[in-house]
This record gives C-alpha cells, sequence and structure tokens, in this order.
C-alpha cells in the first residue's frame, strides 16, 4: 500500500471534519475522495501531505509511519486548486524549485525541468511569469513542479475546481493519460462525481467526515452501500418505497409483472433523451427514457401509463422514507 | 493620501465645469482654499527656510553644517535612526507573520498594543523609559552595573525611536501579507523547503515591495523624531544631540544660519524618502 490513513480523527474547535476515517490507496493507483463539500475530502488531503496534524490516528506513506513528519519530509507532491503558483518565479524557476532545494547539479535541474515542462505541454512557457498563463497552463505547470522531485505519492486538492467546464474536461482526459505514462500514486480530491468516474480507478466516498464506501467508478455507482452514495453518484428517482436511477424504470402502456400505475405530468426532451415526469399515487418521480421510446409509446401530459424498474436494475428499499 | 484627495478635487472639477457650472464655483473656491491652506501652512514656511538657508549663498550653508558639531548631530541620527530602521524591520516582519499566520490568545491584544505608539505622545513615551531605564530604577540600575548606560545614551534614543516607529512596517506589511495567503509556502513546504528557506525564498519576495515602503517610512519618522529623544537623550551635545535637536539648540542660542541649515538639510533627507516611497508604495 502506498498510503494507509488509520482512524484519523481530526476537529477544527468542537466541529469534528474526520471521523475514524481509514483508508488504503494502492501503489501506482489513481483515487478520487468524492464527496460534498464540507465532507472532509480536502482534509483528508492535506493530513496526507501534512499540511494539517491528525488529533488522533496514523499515517502510513510507503510503509513509514509520517503521522508526526513535517510535510517537507514527506516527500509527497501536492497541487492546489488555486494553483499556488510562485507568483515572482518563472515557470522554469517555479518548476526547478523542488529540485534547487535539493541542492541538485544546475544541469540535472535544466534537463529535467525541461522534460517535465514538455510532458505539461508548456515547454515554450519556460520565460513566462504565472501571471500571463491561462488558468489550465498554470495547473498544469503546478503538475509539473509537484512531479518534479519525483514524490511517492501526488496529491490533488480539487485540481480543475477554478477551470471552466470545456477546460476541466479536457484536463481530465489528460491526467488521465498523464498517469498512464508516469504510473505515480496519485490521489484527487473532487466533489464532481462525474469527473470521479471518469477519470479514477478507486473512488472513496466521503461525506460528514466519515467513509462511506470505497470501490471502483461502477462498484460505487451500481452497487452503492447506502441512498446517500446512491443519490450522490448519479441522478435517482423514488417509486414503490425504492432509489432507482430514472434509466432503469420502463414505461409501458399496458401493465406487466411488478408494474404499477402512474400518471404522465410533464415531458421535456433534452436532445436524444426524454425525462418524463410523473406522478406514482401521490409521490413524484422521473424517468429517463430514449427519444424512440418516449415515441413508440406516444406519451402526452394526462396519459395513465404502468411503470416498473426494469429486471436486474439496482434500487435500495428505502426504509422509513 | 493628500495627493489622491487632491486628484478628486481635479476631477470634479473637470467634470462640473463641463456639466454644472454653479457647483463648478464651488469646487473653484475649495480648490483656492486649499491650495492657500497648503501654501500658508506648509509652502511658506518650509520655503523661507530655504530662502534663508541659502540667502547667503552656498558657502555659509555648506559651512554650517560641516561645523564639528553639526558633523556629530548627522552621525548620531544616522546611528540611532539605523538601529531603529534594522530592530523595526526584524520585529516588523515577525509581528506581522505572527498577526498573520498564527492563533494564539491575545492576538489582539498584540494588534491593538502594535498600535499604541501611534496614539501614545513621544514626550510620554521618553518619561516612561526613563522611568523604567533610568539610573536610578531597579532595571537601569541592574544594566548600568552591567556596563550599559540606557538613559542618557544611544541604547536609549534607539529605545525610543523604535518604539515611535513601531507600527510602521508591521502595519505597511500585514495587508500583502493577508492578500498573499499561505498556499505559496505550504506548496514551498510540501516541495521539501524548510521554514526558513519558505520564508526567504517565497515569503519575503512576495512581501518585498511593501516591507521596504515600511522600511523607508520608518527611516523617515526615525529621521525626523524629536520628542522622545529630547527626553531619553538629556540633549547633550557633541554626545546625544540628534540633527533635530542640533536644530533646536541652535535656534535657542540665536545661531539662525546653523539652524536653517540643518533644518533643510532635514527637509531634504524627508523629500528624498518620501520620493522613494512615491516609487515604493505597493500598486493599488
Amino acid at each position: 500500500m502506498a498510503i494507509e490513513v488509520r482512524d484519523v480523527n481530526k476537529s477544527f474547535g468542537t466541529t469534528p471534519v474526520l471521523r475514524d476515517v481509514s483508508v488504503d490507496v494502492a501503489s501506482g493507483s489513481l483515487t478520487a475522495l468524492l464527496g460534498p463539500s464540507g465532507g472532509g475530502k480536502s482534509t483528508l488531503l492535506r493530513v496526507i501531505a501534512g499540511l494539517e496534524h491528525p488529533d488522533t490516528g496514523t499515517v502510513r506513506i510507503s510503509g513509514v509511519d509520517a503521522t508526526r513528519l513535517a510535510p517537507q519530509r514527506r516527500n509527497v507532491g501536492f497541487v492546489f486548486q488555486h494553483y499556488a503558483a510562485f507568483k515572482h518565479m518563472t515557470v522554469f524557476r517555479n518548476v526547478a524549485f523542488g529540485l534547487e532545494i535539493r541542492k541538485r547539479p544546475k544541469d540535472e535541474i535544466r534537463r529535467r525541468v525541461m522534460e517535465l515542462l514538455e510532458l505539461v505541454h508548456l515547454e515554450q512557457m519556460a520565460g513566462r511569469y504565472p501571471s500571463q498563463l491561462s488558468g489550465g497552463q498554470r495547473q498544469r505547470m503546478a503538475l509539473a513542479r509537484a512531479l518534479a522531485v519525483e514524490p511517492q505519492v501526488l496529491l490533488l486538492d480539487e485540481p480543475f475546481g477554478a477551470l471552466d467546464a470545456q477546460v476541466r474536461k479536457e484536463l481530465r482526459t489528460w491526467l488521465r493519460r498523464l498517469h498512464d505514462e508516469v504510473h505515480v500514486t496519485t490521489v484527487f480530491v473532487t466533489h464532481d462525481q462525474e469527473e470521479a468516474i471518469e477519470v479514477a480507478d478507486t473512488v472513496v466516498v466521503l461525506a460528514d467526515g466519515a467513509v462511506e464506501q470505497v470501490g471502483s467508478p461502477s462498484d460505487v455507482y451500481d452497487n452503492p452501500a447506502n441512498p446517500f452514495v446512491m443519490r450522490f453518484l448519479g441522478p435517482v428517482t423514488e417509486i414503490g418505497g425504492s432509489l432507482v436511477r430514472p434509466h432503469d424504470i420502463e414505461i409501458s402502456a399496458e401493465p406487466r409483472p411488478g408494474s404499477g400505475e402512474a400518471t404522465v405530468t410533464r415531458i421535456v426532451r433534452l436532445g436524444f433523451e426524454v425525462r418524463v415526469e410523473l406522478l406514482v399515487g401521490d409521490r413524484e418521480a422521473w424517468a429517463q427514457v430514449t427519444r424512440g421510446t418516449a415515441e413508440r409509446l406516444g406519451l402526452a401530459p394526462g396519459d395513465i401509463v404502468n411503470v416498473r424498474p426494469s429486471p436486474g436494475a439496482r434500487s435500495l428499499a428505502l426504509t422509513g422514507a | 493620501m493628500a495627493d489622491s484627495a487632491k486628484n478628486n478635487v481635479e476631477h470634479d472639477v473637470e467634470h462640473d465645469v463641463t456639466h454644472d457650472t454653479k457647483h463648478g464655483v464651488a469646487r473653484y473656491v475649495l480648490r483656492t482654499t486649499a491650495v492657500a491652506y497648503l501654501f500658508f501652512l506648509l509652502v511658506l514656511p518650509v520655503g523661507l527656510i530655504v530662502w534663508r538657508t541659502f540667502g547667503d549663498g552656498l558657502g555659509p550653508f555648506l559651512e554650517a553644517l560641516t561645523s564639528p558639531s553639526a558633523l556629530h548631530a548627522f552621525r548620531v541620527t544616522l546611528v540611532v535612526a539605523l538601529w531603529a530602521v534594522v530592530l523595526n524591520t526584524v520585529f516588523g516582519v515577525g509581528a506581522a507573520l505572527l498577526l498573520v499566520r498564527h492563533d494564539f490568545p491575545g492576538k489582539r491584544l498584540l494588534g491593538a498594543f502594535i498600535d499604541l505608539p501611534m496614539a501614545v505622545s513621544p514626550v510620554v513615551v521618553g518619561l516612561a523609559l526613563i522611568l523604567l531605564y533610568g539610573r536610578f530604577s531597579p532595571v537601569g540600575g541592574l544594566l548600568e552595573s552591567w556596563g550599559l548606560q540606557v538613559i542618557f545614551s544611544t541604547p536609549g534614543m534607539v529605545l525610543a525611536t523604535v518604539f515611535v516607529a513601531l507600527p510602521l512596517v508591521v502595519r505597511s506589511v500585514v495587508p500583502v501579507l493577508e492578500e498573499l495567503g499561505d498556499e505559496q509556502e505550504q506548496a514551498a513546504h510540501t516541495l521539501g523547503a524548510s521554514r526558513l528557506q519558505t520564508f526567504l525564498r517565497i515569503t519575503l519576495p512576495g512581501i518585498r515591495s511593501a516591507l521596504a515602503y515600511g522600511v523607508v517610512l520608518c527611516l523617515a519618522r526615525s529621521l525626523g523624531e524629536y520628542g522622545a529623544v529630547a527626553v531619553v537623550s538629556g540633549r547633550l551635545v557633541d554626545q546625544t544631540q540628534t540633527l533635530t535637536l542640533f536644530v533646536e539648540e541652535r535656534f535657542q542660542n540665536f545661531d539662525q544660519p546653523a539652524a536653517f541649515a540643518a533644518s533643510t538639510a532635514l527637509a531634504l533627507l524627508a523629500v528624498v524618502t518620501l520620493l522613494l516611497t512615491r516609487l515604493l508604495r505597493p500598486k493599488d
């Protein structure tokens, strides 16, 4: 294991932020810490980096107890949401910083920095200052800077959070490819479930300072451990006292085994998909169907239809809801 | 601040002349008043000193400034001011880091204490220092027995000057340090930099211009300090006499050329430091 977090508790004042958190991160993996804001995921990342100290519990990095180790002795790379670029230094000097601190020979530094700048496609920008770069370029520079010291683990705190949607998507794909190239154990924090599912090979869902579930992206999406995880990882709707993904609801004109009657209240066409809003008894629900299905059924507001979760779909019984 | 106020007035005058001549007149009166006020308060007195200084040409001016007493006063002023600037810079940066980057009980109290010298009259500062460090007080007596005379000597004058100029560096650095945030420092730590390396390579360059601004303000204040230094120095001619004390003493002894020459020298120093602060003032 590259990182082993054991029974970590942390409070800010009287507010608990992490409660008995234990997480294992496998060597060479790309792990996402996913959860709503205020769920403790950034704090957990900062505890791993040594930027925060846990009240109780231990952190081991590459088998070494790092709980009491200062951040500069942990050999981790950390990337901040707002880049934390050294504003008074050029891109080259930013990336060279960790190597200069380690007193590496000048020509070695030069070679390594140019290599990294090529890796993050900034070789043309070596002489510029951070203020002359776009947000995406700054974040790539920050990544190169973190990688320069050959860290045992790379930690990214909402790395794409401050970027606009387009750049975000590009960098996501790029990070995945970079990881396949560099293979450094990577943990990143995100509140965007799509980002976690697309990029990570392991997802750790955190809420209210506790780990809700750990698994592969398809695992946490298809087999959520509880209603919270199911709600957080994708759209859900409620029929017959169960939580179901809206795309797992079948609509038919005739009753079928396990189906119940519902009234169509509204139909929204969103490109290829159609959102059908329903009234099941006195509860609102909705289903996501393809345009073809909607046209085949000739759905219109006011229609009485039969709905059921498609056989084999994962649903979670809500108790007491 | 005076400059920006003036700019605003001028700007408003332009604006009003084109849109509203009635208000334009009021603005004109206001501007004349402001100029007249500054003229009688500042330009005329300082101008007179300069005129009197150079009234008999450059010769008497240089002669008055190169007399042994004047040269000695220059030296004392310089020594005291440099010590005060160095001490206040070290303390100022340390206190600013403490106030911005750390949380501790009594933090607000420390902040208030740092501003105290702005409010307390320098004469009071001087008397307080004599009370604590004078020869007949326990602390002063102890120091004296170790061979360190504080009052009526350079250490006391440095203390007095440090005290009155105390807030200048702190208050220049604090807002910039706040704006800088601590993420760059944290990034440096994770890249392997120690606290000292982080301070030297990240924090210091980040606050450089604000620090320089504070240092120059502190220097100007130290060079011009009179009240506190007058009390603790004992005004011993050729011993503890600074340039400001020299001016006052020469004037009392009817040596007006020397008094005016030294005044002009002080004013020139002030102009130079003022220009420096203009150059160094943090943008926006």
